[in-house]
């Protein structure tokens, strides 16, 4: 078996100081108020033992991400899909569309061909 | 069990009836799926009509196309016209889609019949099926162990015979860790060689529809008709699939295979470690050039999904909210209808990955999060291409474990993630990946070795997973 | 309005979004179609169904680009991202726009009056359902549900940014007036503020003049015309300068035009910013126009409005108010058209602009239209009767002698009508005497015998210049 390729990056760490980096971290990654701001953000509701045990369960997730903190990205494109493809199009021309019947039948609630939902109040837009 | 290709060449030859081939399927379905649960729904009536229509294709001298009579069971976070899909969660219960995916479609075209919709995690998010809705799958090959997730149920199905061919979706090793434990081949292919529509989104940039079979070349077939150009994803290749069927017998003599130093690693558990050196072993007795590889980055692929994959998905599950389809829970003004109807129709672990998802993205934490997660996706890219530039395909363990017992991990979400170490490096590259049975750990349960090849390389991928079937028998 | 604009100065920009005039949506197959029953302009991506997948519709690049090269902008590599908020009108909860990296990046426009108000950028996104508000009046506050319907969702729209360089309500409505030209002119929108494709949001603040920084801003939605447009202007300026006067401090906020009651209503605080988390579409690839395409688009831009200003005044002598109504009318090319025939210029200009208020006058044959300014120059029909025969013109066609002929209008020679007037003043000497001597009371005796023997076709203009050749210079004995 012949040597490893060399790590590509100088700071990149071994999997023990990955270790030690998570375990030495005082602050947690996330409080419970940020918990409860991102819920309300994704229209969830959370009961007390849910916000507390979320925080902490999310908390162990950015802990072990933590050892993003330790590379050197400066320069690094970010990636974010991974296919070279630009320039996708569709021509300007009509398809099928759903029959309104059949995307009715299986809405909560309707009213005169539209779809109904309760009021809505102070939301965005 | 008989598999696809012989079933297709008997019904098409008229040797067999689509409908005969059903009813055996059917009558194992009876017979195990009580103790499996692979299926949320089995779609007797509508698999009985498809095959009907076959026969009598065939009968009136018609092609019924490469996978003729195959029954096929299909993951439930894939859309099946008039057939209830449910992505394994409550939000979605009841729900019936008014058309296929292209990837039904496409099975259909070629004969296939549907059997069923599988089991699944909720929204395919989870590594053994214990995060459905509906009630966990069970490994065929002990009952008492996960089948592995997101797509156990469609493992199971293939594991258990109800179906030579099943569908997966993978976004982090959905298709590659159930097929390993439940001992079948598992292909993810390259993203954008198979097309996402009709694929209820989880993880945009990282899905990937794929087959489980039991054997490389039934799993080559599937994917050579389901792959392949589709202009209503703007994320598809615009090429056919990559040939393969007719070259899995072409051995891997002078081909270099890398062993990734990084997943043979303190994570990995002895007995599958073992099988893996056994694989590579096995690779270079067929004539291989068989060495370890460093793939550094691969060890921040876990940190750099756990953002990417959330952060897509908290965005994508945003839609599930009650106006349109699905579970509505009344409330007096719409904001509050949607937060009891989501709250309400996500289970925990959907609900944890939205809020870290949504954590990710959000303002001030955007760069320090997901922003930094795509960079550090950019640098597995490289660090593979970098390997590729010495070797042909990698080689390395599709899971760290064997399967677990129920409830071993999911107290501890984290514990649960980290079953994906071996296969999310592949979803963050875009890069084809497939896992082979290659026998059993020390608990007399299935390992799965798993092959990776760069962009489009599925035809190195399939020669060397060939090559270690083949030294099994 | 009571502001005194020497003190004070109004600094305005405006978002303009107008829906482009596509026959399908921005990333699905769906009709662009005004009206229609609910929910009938619909597939599985309107919906936002499960598993559904955009793609985008090639020509509403093709008139993004158009509409980037008409003002100026460079046209750049962009990228569609995800602007996530929660409403029932979007289907998906989050909306596909484009955020840091526009299609259209900076550029101008100019103004008839010759100001150069600058643009940003110009975004493509794709448009939301529509929500009624059933129960307490249709007003959201009161409702007891709400209807929605998606037949809008996912047209595409061109979110087109402006600098705030405007300085005055007047301007901000000449600037929509020639950006929604533009549009028209480029085939990108029909930019029908009415119908709502075009749509105006204002950004008002207010400063003393000399001040160097700005002052807070309030965005004002809701506005539906030009007129509320200025309206809604003057009031927001006014109502800042009040609060800046009695020492309130002006909350950055998005305010809601009232037309009914002339004035803005605090819709919501944007002082806590809304937090959208943009991050790129990953069911869309980048989006690089080449340099051909982008060529060929500039090859065949048409005209646009200050080219067309800037035309007619150098062709026609036309000033810049008259060329501004009459390319406004889209009349232009028909004038140049009618001079290249002969028309007579000033008299071509005037009608453009007094008489050619009708629509179907772009339908007006340049020939025969020229030849009527001539018979108006020439004097063969008098204005009134000239106004005629342009009315039946536009209405009908056919030919002014012809036309005329029909009415009866004759086309009368100088001799004839010396002669009518020789006549009439022999006939009334007693009159023609006290017209001589300047009798205010007979000033219109003879242009009315005349008007009268001639049955109206006499130029009464020209006949006033006859009889006045005809007093005599020497008093009488």
């Amino acid at each position: 078996m012949t040597e490893p390729t060399p790590l590509q990056n100088d700071t990149a760490a071994t999997q023990t100081d990955l270790q030690t980096a998570a375990a030495n971290r005082s602050e947690a990654r996330i409080t419970p108020e940020e918990v409860a701001k991102v819920a309300k953000l994704a229209r969830l509701r959370l009961t007390d033992e849910e916000l507390t045990r979320f925080t902490g369960q999310l908390a162990d997730v950015l802990e072990h991400a933590a050892d993003l903190d330790l590379l050197d990205l400066d320069g690094v494109e970010p990636m974010a899909r991974p296919i070279p493809l630009a320039n996708v199009f569709r021509a300007d021309i009509p398809g099928p569309l759903l029959s309104r019947e059949e995307v009715l039948a299986v809405a909560p609630a309707t009213e005169d061909g539209f779809f109904r939902v309760p009021p809505v109040l102070g939301e965005s837009e | 069990m008989t598999s696809a290709l012989e079933i297709a060449a008997s019904v098409r030859a008229a040797e067999r009836s689509a409908r005969e081939v059903l009813d055996e399927h059917l009558a194992v379905i009876a017979e195990r799926e009580a103790d499996v649960h692979a299926f949320n729904l089995v779609t007797t009536e509508h698999a009985i009509a498809a095959a009907v229509a076959v026969d009598e294709l065939v009968a009136q001298g018609g092609n019924p196309g490469l996978l003729a009579g195959v029954p096929v069971a299909i993951k439930d976070n894939l859309c099946t016209r008039g057939v209830a899909t449910t992505c394994s969660s409550k939000i979605l219960q009841g729900w019936v889609p008014p058309y296929d995916a292209t990837v039904v479609s496409r099975l259909a075209a070629a004969g296939a019949i549907m059997v069923g919709k599988t089991n699944m995690d909720e929204f395919a998010m989870g590594s053994s099926t214990e995060n459905s809705a509906f009630g966990p799958t069970r490994n065929p090959h002990n009952l008492s162990l996960v089948p592995g997730g997101s797509s156990g149920g469609s493992a199971a199905a293939v594991a258990a015979g109800f179906a030579p061919i099943s569908l997966g979706s993978d976004t982090g090793g959905s298709i590659r860790q159930p097929a390993a434990l439940c001992g079948v081949v598992g292909v993810k292919p390259t993203y954008g060689t198979v097309s996402r529509l009709g694929l209820v989104a989880f993880g945009s940039s990282l899905d990937q529809v794929g087959p489980f079979a039991n054997s490389v070349a039934e799993a080559a077939l599937v994917c050579e008709v389901i792959g392949g150009h589709d202009p209503g994803d703007s994320t598809s290749i615009p090429q056919a699939f990559p040939s393969v069927s007719d070259h899995l017998s072409d051995g891997v003599a002078g081909m270099r295979i890398g062993l990734i130093t990084e997943m043979m690693g303190e994570g990995i558990s002895p007995d599958v470690a073992q099988r893996i050196r056994a694989a590579a072993e096995c690779l270079a007795a067929a004539g291989a050039e068989v060495e370890e590889v460093s793939v550094p980055a691969v060890t921040y692929g876990l940190s750099a999904y756990y953002l990417v994959a959330p952060a897509e998905a908290s965005s994508n599950l945003s839609r599930y909210d009650g106006v349109r389809y699905g579970l509505r829970v009344e409330a007096p003004t719409t904001g509050e209808m949607m937060e009891l109807t989501r709250t309400a129709g996500f289970g925990d672990e959907v609900k944890r990955r939205i809020m870290l998802g949504t954590y990710a993205l959000s303002a001030g934490y955007y760069d320090a999060f997901y922003g930094t997660a795509l960079k550090v996706r950019t640098l597995i890219r490289r660090d593979f291409d970098t390997a590729y530039e010495r070797f042909d395909a990698l080689l390395s363990p599709t899971s760290p474990t064997t399967a677990f017992a129920f409830g071993d991990k999911t107290a501890d979400p984290m514990s649960m993630y980290l079953n994906d170490v071996c296969t999310i490096a592949s979803n963050l590259a875009g890069h084809p990946a497939m896992s082979v049975p290659y026998g059993v750990g020390t608990d007399g349960m299935p390992v799965g070795a798993q092959v990776l090849a760069p962009a489009l390389g599925e035809l190195a991928m399939f020669r060397v997973a060939a090559v270690l079937e083949g030294s099994l028998v | 309005m009571s502001i005194d604009l020497d003190v004070w100065e109004i600094v305005i920009g405006l978002e303009v979004h107008a829906e482009l005039a596509t026959a399908t949506k921005l990333f699905c197959a769906a009709p662009n179609d005004f009206g229609g029953e609910p929910n009938t302009h619909i597939d599985a991506l309107t919906l936002g169904l499960p598993g559904s997948l955009p793609v985008l519709n090639e020509h509403a690049v093709e008139l993004a680009i158009r509409v980037g090269l008409a003002l100026n902008c460079t046209i750049n590599r962009s990228v569609f991202s995800r602007k996530n908020y929660f409403y029932p009108d979007q289907p998906t909860n989050y909306q596909i726009s484009q955020f840091d990296l526009p299609i259209n990046g900076e550029g101008w426009l100019e103004l008839p009056s010759g100001k150069v108000i600058g643009i940003e950028r110009a975004h493509l996104e794709e448009d939301t359902g529509k929500s009624t508000h059933i129960g307490g009046g249709g007003r959201i506050h009161d409702a007891t549900y709400s209807l929605v319907d998606y037949n809008r969702a996912g047209v595409p729209l061109l979110e087109i940014v402006g600098r705030p360089d405007l300085r005055s309500g007047d301007e901000a409505r000449a600037y929509v007036v020639e950006l929604r030209a533009i549009l028209v002119a480029v085939g990108a929108s029909d930019g029908k503020m009415e119908e709502g494709s075009l749509r105006v949001d204002c950004n008002v603040s207010v400063r003393r003049h000399g001040d160097a920084e700005l002052g807070t801003r309030c965005e004002i939605k809701n506005i539906n015309s030009l007129r509320s447009l200025g309206r809604a202007v003057d009031y927001e300026a006014e109502r800042q300068i009040d609060m800046i006067l009695a020492d309130e401090r002006i909350e950055q906020q998005t305010r809601h035009w009232n037309e009914d009651e002339g004035r803005t209503l605090k819709l919501r605080s944007k002082e806590q910013a809304d937090d959208y988390r943009y991050f790129p579409e990953p069911d869309l690839v980048d989006l690089l126009p080449s340099q051909e395409w982008i060529d060929r688009v500039r090859a065949r831009l048409p005209i646009l409005p200050a080219q067309r200003r800037l035309r007619l005044c150098e062709r026609s002598g036309a000033d810049l108010a008259q060329a501004v109504l009459i390319v406004e009318r889209g009349l232009d090319d028909l004038c140049l058209a009618a001079l290249e025939l002969g028309a007579d210029a000033s008299r071509t200009i005037t009608h453009a602009e007094h008489n050619l208020s009708d629509p179907k006058a772009q339908g007006l044959d340049p020939k025969m239209f020229a030849k009527l300014t001539n018979m108006d120059a020439d004097g063969i029909l008098s204005s009134t009767q000239t106004k005629t025969v342009l009315a039946e013109l536009v209405q009908l066609g056919g030919d002014p002698a012809a036309i005329a002929d029909s009415h009866g209008f004759k086309a009368m020679d100088s001799g004839e009508l010396d002669a009518v007037v020789d006549q009439l003043i022999a006939e009334n000497p007693e009159q023609w005497q006290r017209f001589c001597e300047g009798d205010p009371k007979i000033s219109g005796f003879f242009v009315g015998r005349v008007m009268k023997a001639t049955q109206g076709q006499a130029d009464g203009k020209v006949v006033a210049g006859l009889l006045s050749e005809r007093i005599p210079t020497a008093p009488k004995e």
